[in-house]
């Protein structure tokens, strides 16, 4: 069985405890338009034209997204940083696209990362069948779990997905014990008023609990917007960036009510 | 800071490097001097230290709290003709020159048409080492094989250890005394009490140097009305009457003790890396506890003290350099490397409250001398790292971070004592050494690259149009990748052996002609052998080669590996007449080479296996072999600003690299190839074998950005750390924006005091040559992911 990896980025540092490698996973049945990886939601390798320049001289060849990964050789991939995992407490994650529309993969993968003594992290939607999330959770060290919208109507239209059963997947892992970091993507105009912030303070509030005190405010930013060209994909929507003392005004408020928060993970 | 600092810090900052022909011209009448015609050479040496001292003019500035400069002034820069002569075409260059210039006035021009260049002209020790040099020897320097540390300064490349700071002038003079009398009755030891007449006649010049300080300073207080200041100068006139004659016995002291040394030896020749206090923070400890506990000082004042103190270094620019010397070191620092941290004789962590303050002294007073180093081990608290790390981000470059552990290790295998390995640490740029025991030559760097450019042209330097090395044949004849590598390897073990022939005699010339009775003083186990420091009497004797451009040689060969050998698609004729025409007419391969190739610094094996092999050849052709003064070779892989001048000598290589443009500095990816981030270059840095060399460096460029929050500093602590693991010897960052850096080269003028670090220690980005400020821009720049 094969996985289809869209990038592999060593000394990752925003994903999780320590130092990390982060395994992107393509393919998601999400559709955010913020989405900073835009290339990731197909699941299939796609075409297109890489531009390298020498001085002014541009070379144009045609590269694929999407490489297919044995278990074996992304394992043989991450542990190239196991020393650095080891010092600084770091591990791997997994993010994408979803990890969890690769399921059957995902699970053999962290097994194997488990019996190397890895620290895994999984940074996903919550978008997946409940029994799939409780066959992945014993092999899952940290879920950082997206919550994007609380309402289900606005995540539809937004998203694509409702997010009934990403919110139950959600409650579901916290009561089970397991650790999650809960992100937010901070997308003015989409779920950055400080109404919101408060309802979803509350919302948290009432979860809080040893096994989830962390958050993380991800503030969108443009920089991913170049991919759309890059990858000739339509329909990006131009959001604005979140004012950072806007960012550091919501923190305080989840802050007050327990959590560790930080903005940009 | 206070004010005091603050006016002469600012007085420091704002001084114009010159040159002064004092020294020069005593030097030049002393050994003009009947007297002088009938000394031994070390009594020569010594009497005309001891003339300099007794007639240079004295510098006080009334705000000073440590006393004493090289020349008439802060930043007024002595020559030393019996080294290097300077021409006055030098003197016109020094004087105009866009970097690192030195102001150079009518008076010195006349001193030097008159009197100094009449009387040296043949004589100097530059002119003595190029007319003993082989042809083949010269064919290589012209080359650019390699370069020639003792060319225009002498050798030097050490630090002082813990004997050196306690001890009083007064014990070296009953030492030697006590070495003699055995000697008396030996009839073959005449030259060996000539030598030790030498270190007498230096120590008691310095003290003699040291008490005219004392009476001008106590003539000038006695003119002073204001008490508070007339008690301080007073003070300081009593400590320069005290030390170095007697040992010092407060903080203040012990300071002043050092820096009298430290003129010493800055004075009696020129030496590279000048002179190193070592171990600072060790030294001093014990005379900040007690002043502590006696009431003497606070922190405050010792806070102001080493401020004071800092100052002085600042004010001593590296002695003027021209031609390819200038070309490998081309700045106004002279590498002393202040140690802190590492571990203590018995092997315990070393780190105690003043290696915190002397870290605040570096972080406030952001100058560019003296260079400064953190030593950790996996003993030393993760605490001092960060504290470090921290002033690392405020990005002038300082401190640099080494790895205690890998430094013993290295000095162990080169036979040293466990102690004295652990009194040891870096100096220089990265070099390791036995503080206080070891007399560490670097000998000059060599130029990796041009060895395959010789090899693909069977010896022929297309540059320079002649045929410098063997006749290795050409390289469409190699059947495989192991032949072309054996071509390499034949090509390397030729010029180094012409490099260390070429280096015997250099030494021998300065043992013979230039030797450091005061030098000789201060490094164990001179005295007790009664032979000079440059002839080989210290404890412990190592000559460096150090490699450049490890990166690009790497990167070079596996392109030619890759696509000549394993893809097979790519002939050697279709390579070299796109290298010959610096690919004008065949970008194609061009863009292959440098987007399609494996490359050094990525983690990967196809590129990192050829760094390794490269590292072993260098290692196994050097390693090993005795130095005229009883010595042995070593190598280390660093390379100031050399990697900017070597590739100013190398044409289009096979990994993409236009004609002359720099070549990769110390073990370093080259430019901009490194693509899978810190980890990546870290764990390529490893595969070589760091504890078999005296030393490496690896330079990381960060984003400023990096180092927003708390736990990204951890994080790069842990970095460090996993790298120290994996026995890497030193790593330093530099924390800039290119951004940043392209804005300085548009307005040099916003950006006076832009401290960045270039390869073992940190320069002005304005006092960079355009070439090494467009590389340093080119650095790939790490982020958080």
């Amino acid at each position: 069985m094969k996985a289809l990896i869209f990038d592999i980025k060593r000394f990752a540092i925003h994903d999780g405890p320590g130092i990390r490698t982060t395994i992107f996973f393509k393919g998601c049945p999400l559709t955010c338009p913020w989405c900073h990886n835009p290339e990731s939601r197909n699941a299939d390798p796609q075409k297109y034209n890489h531009i390298d320049k020498i001085g002014e001289k541009e070379f144009i060849s045609e590269k694929t997204i999407g490489t297919r990964y044995t278990s074996e050789q992304l394992l043989s991939e991450v542990l190239k940083d196991k020393i650095f995992y080891d010092e600084s407490g770091g591990g791997i994650t997994c993010s994408g696209g979803e990890p969890l529309s690769q399921f059957s993969f995902l699970v053999n993968f962290l097994k194997d990362c488990r019996s190397e003594h890895l620290h895994t992290a999984l940074d996903t939607s919550g978008y997946a069948d409940m029994e799939i999330i409780m066959k992945i959770a014993p092999f899952v060290d940290l879920f950082l779990f997206d919550i994007k919208h609380l309402d289900n109507a606005r995540h539809k239209r937004f998203t694509g997905v409702k997010n009934d059963i990403i919110l139950r997947n959600f409650k579901w892992l916290i009561h089970a014990g397991h650790n999650v970091t809960a992100r937010i993507p901070m997308i003015p105009g989409i779920n950055s008023e400080k109404k919101y912030i408060n309802q979803l303070d509350k919302y948290f509030s009432d979860l809080l609990c040893d096994n989830f005190n962390e958050i993380h405010l991800l503030p969108y930013h443009e920089i991913g917007c170049s991919k759309y060209d890059k990858f000739n994909i339509g329909l990006n929507q131009n959001f604005e960036e979140p004012q950072l003392e806007l960012l550091e005004e919501y923190s305080l408020v989840f802050k007050k009510s327990g959590f560790k928060t930080k903005i940009g993970g | 800071m206070n004010d005091r600092i603050k006016s002469l810090r600012e007085k420091s900052l704002n001084a114009v490097e010159s040159l002064t022909a004092e020294r020069a011209l005593l030097v030049t009448s002393f050994y003009k001097s009947e007297e002088a015609q009938t000394l031994s050479v070390p009594v020569l040496r010594a009497r005309t230290f001891e003339h300099i001292l007794a007639n240079k003019e004295l510098f006080f500035d009334e705000e000073e709290l440590i006393v004493g400069e090289r020349g008439p002034g802060p930043k007024i820069t002595p020559t030393y003709p019996e080294i290097c002569l300077h021409s006055l075409e030098d003197l016109e260059i020094l004087d105009s020159r866009e970097k690192v210039s030195f102001k150079a006035d009518q008076e010195i021009r006349d001193a030097y048409r008159e009197v100094i260049i009449p009387y040296w002209k043949g004589k100097s020790n530059r002119e003595r080492i190029m007319n003993l040099m082989t042809p083949q020897w010269l064919n290589a320097y012209r080359s650019g094989i390699f370069t020639e540390f003792q060319e225009q300064r002498a050798p030097g490349h050490t630090a002082l250890g813990v004997k050196g700071f306690k001890t009083g002038f007064r014990q070296y003079l009953f030492e030697i005394g006590q070495v003699r009398r055995s000697l008396e009755h030996d009839p073959g030891s005449n030259a060996r009490l000539e030598q030790l007449e030498g270190m007498r006649i230096a120590a008691e010049a310095m003290v003699m140097y040291a008490r005219r300080i004392s009476k001008m300073l106590k003539d000038k207080a006695l003119q002073i009305h204001d008490e508070v200041k007339k008690t301080e100068i007073l003070e300081l006139s009593r400590i320069c009457n005290k030390v170095p004659y007697d040992a010092p016995e407060t903080f203040h002291e012990a300071l002043q003790h050092y820096w009298f040394l430290h003129l010493g030896v800055i004075t009696e020749v020129n030496p590279w890396d000048s002179f190193n206090p070592g171990r600072l923070d060790q030294h001093l400890y014990p005379y900040y506890k007690n002043d502590l506990e006696s009431g003497r000082i606070n922190k405050e004042r010792a806070r102001e003290l080493l401020q004071a103190f800092w100052i002085k270094f600042n004010n001593h620019p590296a002695p003027p350099k021209v031609g390819v010397t200038a070309l490998e070191s081309n700045t106004y620092t002279d590498f002393c490397l202040i140690n802190l941290g590492g571990l203590n004789p018995d092997g315990n962590d070393a780190v105690n409250e003043l290696s915190y303050i002397i870290l605040d002294v570096i972080e406030e007073m952001r100058i560019l001398q003296p260079s400064s180093m953190v030593q950790i081990s996996r003993k030393n608290p993760d605490e001092f790292l960060q504290r470090a790390i921290k002033i690392v981000k405020t990005g002038f470059g300082q401190p640099s971070i080494f790895n205690t552990d890998a430094i013993i290790q290295e000095l162990l295998r080169q036979g040293k004592d466990l102690v004295d390995a652990r009194n040891g640490g870096a100096s220089g740029c990265v070099e390791s050494g036995a503080f206080g025991t070891e007399c560490y030559f670097l000998t000059g760097y060599f130029n990796l690259t041009k060895i395959l450019e010789l090899t693909l042209h069977n010896g022929w330097d297309p540059r320079i149009k002649k045929q410098v090395g063997l006749e290795t044949g050409y390289p469409d004849l190699f059947k495989t990748f192991e032949d072309f590598l054996n071509a390499f390897r034949m090509q390397l073990e030729y010029f180094v052996n012409i490099k260390i022939e070429g280096n015997n005699t250099i030494e021998k010339t300065f043992a013979d002609y230039i030797p450091v009775p005061f030098l000789s003083l201060l490094i164990e186990d001179c005295i007790k052998n009664a032979k000079d420091y440059n002839d080989g009497g210290a404890r412990y004797n190592t000559s460096y080669i150090q490699g450049v451009g490890l990166g690009s040689v790497t990167d070079a060969l596996t392109a030619i590996n890759h696509h000549v050998y394993v893809e097979n698609n790519l002939s050697f004729s279709e390579l070299l007449n796109a290298l010959e025409d610096d690919f004008q007419n065949n970008s194609t391969l061009q863009y292959e080479l440098i987007y399609n190739t494996p490359k050094y610094g990525n983690d990967d094996d196809r590129a990192d296996k050829i760094a390794s092999n490269v590292f072993e050849m260098f290692l196994n052709v050097v390693d090993g072999i005795p130095s005229y003064r009883g010595g042995i070779y070593r190598i280390n892989m660093l390379p100031t600003t050399s990697h900017v001048y070597f590739g100013s000598v190398v044409g289009a290589t096979p990994d993409g690299r236009n004609a002359s443009q720099p070549l990769s500095e110390g073990i370093s990816p080259f430019q901009g190839v490194d693509m899978k981030g810190p980890t990546a270059v870290l764990k390529s840095a490893s595969k070589i074998d760091h504890l078999k060399t005296g030393g490496t460096l690896l330079n990381q460029k960060f984003a400023p950005s990096f180092f927003n929050n708390e736990d990204s500093i951890m994080k790069l602590g842990a970095l460090v750390r996993s790298y120290f693991k994996m026995n890497g010897h030193h790593i330093q960052f530099n924390v800039v924006n290119a951004e940043t850096l392209r804005d300085a080269q548009k307005h040099p003028e916003k950006y006076k005091d832009l401290i960045v670090r270039v390869a073992g220690y940190s320069d002005y980005f304005n006092d960079l040559g355009e070439d090494l400020q467009n590389e340093i821009i080119r650095r790939t720049e790490h982020d958080g992911f």
